[in-house]
C-alpha cells in the first residue's frame, strides 16, 4: 500500500536559502494493506513532512515512493484521490454548516452520491443532529469528528492521521480511537503519527520511531523484546544466594538478578522456561509467592531510542 | 469544471454569510452611481444657459470632444469622463475584497492543506477562486451602470449628453474593459494572497492595482488625455494581453509546496 525507498526531503532555509535543513533523511519503509502503522517521533522530527510527501502535497528532494499503487511525483492526483488525510490542525469553514463542509469536500473528491455519503458520515460520527449548525459553534471534539468524516468521505484505501487525538479531551480521544479501530476492522490501511504512545501501542500493528531518519521499525511487542529482552520477576519469601546460580544454570536463562526478595530473570522464552525455574526453586525449598512478566512500555522504548539518537548526534 | 463550480459555491457561501463583506461590496457602487447622478442634476440646473463650449474653461485637450455642444453639456461630458473611470474602478475594487482573502484566508483557518490534499488541480483552484471574485464584481458593476443609465434618462439630460453616455466609449469601457480589469485585479490579489500571511496585508497590497487607473484619471483631469474609442480599443487589447500573461504566470508561480511550508 505504501512503499518508500530512500525518501528524503531537504528544505532550503535562511534569508538567501543558503542553509539545508534535512527534514526527512533516506526513509525506506513498507506499510501493508490493512495495517495500522504508527509513526512516532518528537516535535520537529519530520513526521508531518513525511505525511505531506506521501499525500502528494510536497515534493521529495530525492527517493521514490508508491502510495496506493501510484508513483509519487508522477501520479499525485491519483494518490490524492485514493488517500484521506486528517491534518494536524484540521481547519473547517467556520461560517458553513457541518453538512456544507462535508458536501464541498465530497464534491472535490468526486464522490458519486454526495448526499448519501455526507449523511452516512454525519450519522456515523454522531453529528447528524448538528448538521445544520455552523462549524464555528462546534466544540473541539466535534470539529475533530467532522475532520475525520471529511478525511473518509471519499472512502479512501489509505488514511493518514496526523496527531489525531492531540488536544482532545479523553472522551473525544476515545471516540476517535474507537473509530480508528473500526476502520482497522474494515481493512483500511492507516498511517498514523502520534505522540500518544499508549494510543500507538493499543492501535498500531507496527510502529516506526522516527527522528529525521527511521530509528527502528517493528511491532511494539517485538521492539520491547529486541530492546529489553523478556524479563520475569519471581517473588519469593526470601532469596538465598545459591538459588541465583541454580536458576542461572537452567537452559534459556540469560541473566539472573536478586533484588530484595525478588529474582529478576532475563529469558528468551518465558513460556518454556518458567515451569522449569519454578520447579527448581520449589525443589530447592523456595516459597514462590507469585510470578509476573516485566512489561516495558512503548514510552521507555521510544525515549531510549530518541535519547540515544540525540546523544549520537551530539 | 465541477471542481471549479464547487470552489465558487464554497467561496460565495462563505462570503455572502459575512454581512460586512456584502456592505463593502454594495456601498461603493451605490456611491459611484449616486455621485455622477447628483453631479449631472446639479450642473444641469446651474449651467442651463446656452453658452458656447469654449466658455466652459475646460482643459485644452478636451475642446475637440465638445465640438458643437453648449457649455453645460460640455462640462457634464467632461465630468462624466472622470466618472467613467470610477465605474471602471468598480470591477477592480469589488473582486479584490474577495480575492485578497482567498488563499490567505484558507491559510489562517487552516483549511488550505485539506483543500490542496483533494484531487483538485492548480488551474481548477485558481479558476474557482478567481471566478468567485470576478463574477460578483462584474455583475455589481453592470447593475450599477444600469441604474446609472436609468437615472440619467430620468434626469431629462440634453440629447448630446445622453448619446455620450450610450456611446461606444462608455459601453466598451464598462462592458468590455471593466471585466478585463476585474480579471487582472483578481489574479493580482490571488497572487498576493498566496504570498502573505495576514489578510489585512493582502487587502492593502491588492488595492494597489487601482493605481494605474488613478493615473489615467489624473491625466483626464489635467486635460492631457481624452478618452475616445481609439484609446478604449487600445486599452482593451493591452489589458487583455496583460490579463492573459498574468493568468499564465499565475498558474506557473502558484506553488502548493511553498504556500504550505513557507507560511508561519
Amino acid at each position: 500500500m505504501i512503499k518508500t525507498q530512500g525518501l528524503t526531503k531537504i528544505f532550503k532555509i535562511g534569508k538567501k536559502q543558503e542553509t539545508d535543513l534535512i527534514a526527512v533523511d533516506n526513509l525506506t519503509l513498507e506499510v501493508e494493506h490493512g495495517e495500522v502503522f504508527g509513526f512516532l517521533g518528537p516535535n520537529g522530527a519530520g513526521k508531518t513532512t513525511t505525511v505531506r510527501m506521501l499525500t502528494g502535497l510536497i515534493r521529495p528532494t530525492s527517493g521514490t515512493a508508491q502510495v496506493a499503487g501510484f508513483e509519487l511525483g508522477k501520479e499525485d492526483t491519483n494518490i490524492r484521490r485514493n488517500v484521506g488525510i486528517l491534518t494536524e490542525s484540521p481547519g473547517m469553514y467556520e461560517r458553513l454548516t457541518a453538512e456544507k463542509n462535508l458536501t464541498i469536500f465530497a464534491k472535490l473528491y468526486d464522490v458519486p452520491d454526495v448526499e448519501k455519503s455526507v449523511n452516512k458520515y454525519l450519522s456515523m460520527l454522531g453529528l447528524w443532529e448538528r448538521r445544520h449548525d455552523s462549524v464555528g459553534s462546534f466544540s473541539k471534539g466535534m470539529r475533530q469528528k467532522l475532520a475525520v468524516a471529511r478525511s473518509l468521505i471519499h472512502e479512501p484505501q489509505i488514511l493518514f492521521l496526523d496527531e489525531p487525538t492531540t488536544g482532545l479531551d479523553p472522551e473525544a480521544s476515545k471516540t476517535v480511537r474507537d473509530f480508528v479501530e473500526e476502520l482497522k476492522t474494515e481493512g483500511r490501511t492507516i498511517f498514523m503519527t502520534t505522540h500518544n504512545l499508549d494510543e500507538a501501542e493499543r492501535l498500531c500493528d507496527r510502529v516506526g520511531i522516527f527522528q529525521q531518519k527511521l530509528l527502528t521499525l517493528d511491532s511494539p511487542a517485538n521492539l520491547r523484546d529486541k530492546m529489553f529482552g523478556r524479563k520475569v520477576v519471581f517473588h519469593l519469601r526470601e532469596v538465598q544466594p545459591a538459588w541465583v546460580g541454580l536458576v542461572a544454570g537452567i537452559a534459556g536463562v540469560d541473566n539472573v538478578e536478586a533484588v530484595g526478595n525478588k529474582m529478576v530473570v532475563s529469558l528468551r522464552d518465558p513460556e518454556e522456561s518458567n515451569p522449569k525455574i519454578i520447579n527448581a526453586l520449589v525443589m530447592a525449598g523456595a516459597d514462590v509467592q507469585f510470578v509476573g512478566e516485566i512489561k516495558h512500555s512503548l514510552e521507555q522504548i521510544y525515549l531510549e531510542m530518541v535519547q540515544s539518537n540525540e546523544r549520537g548526534q551530539a | 469544471m465541477k471542481h471549479v463550480r464547487t470552489i465558487i459555491d464554497k467561496e460565495w457561501s462563505e462570503v455572502f454569510k459575512n454581512r460586512w463583506v456584502i456592505t463593502t461590496m454594495t456601498m461603493l457602487p451605490m456611491l459611484f452611481v449616486a455621485m455622477p447622478l447628483v453631479m449631472l442634476y446639479m450642473t444641469k440646473s446651474s449651467l442651463g444657459v446656452d453658452l458656447p463650449a469654449e466658455s466652459a474653461g475646460l482643459p485644452g485637450g478636451f475642446g475637440a470632444a465638445c465640438a458643437g455642444m453648449t457649455a453645460s453639456e460640455c462640462t457634464q461630458i467632461y465630468l462624466l469622463n472622470q466618472f467613467m473611470i470610477m465605474f471602471m474602478m468598480m470591477p477592480l475594487m469589488i473582486p479584490t475584497t474577495i480575492a485578497a482573502y482567498s488563499i490567505v484566508g484558507e491559510k489562517t483557518t487552516r483549511t488550505l492543506e485539506p483543500l490542496l490534499a483533494t484531487p483538485i488541480t492548480t488551474i481548477e483552484l485558481l479558476a474557482g477562486k478567481g471566478l468567485a471574485a470576478v463574477i460578483p464584481g462584474v455583475l455589481i458593476s453592470y447593475g450599477a451602470f444600469g441604474i446609472f443609465l436609468v437615472g440619467s434618462l430620468l434626469l431629462g439630460l440634453a440629447p448630446g449628453v445622453i448619446s455620450y453616455i450610450f456611446s461606444p466609449i462608455w459601453l466598451l469601457g464598462i462592458l468590455v474593459l471593466g471585466p478585463i480589469l476585474s480579471i487582472i485585479a483578481t489574479i493580482f490579489a490571488i497572487y498576493v494572497s498566496s504570498r502573505v500571511s495576514d489578510p489585512r496585508v493582502a487587502e492593502q497590497l491588492s488595492g494597489s492595482v487601482i493605481l494605474p487607473l488613478l493615473l489615467v484619471m489624473f491625466a483626464v483631469l489635467a486635460g492631457k488625455l481624452v478618452i475616445d474609442v481609439k484609446f478604449m480599443l487600445i486599452a482593451i487589447v493591452v489589458c487583455a494581453l496583460v490579463a492573459f500573461g498574468m493568468l499564465h504566470l499565475g498558474t506557473l508561480i502558484f506553488d502548493r509546496e511553498n504556500i504550505l511550508t513557507k507560511w508561519k
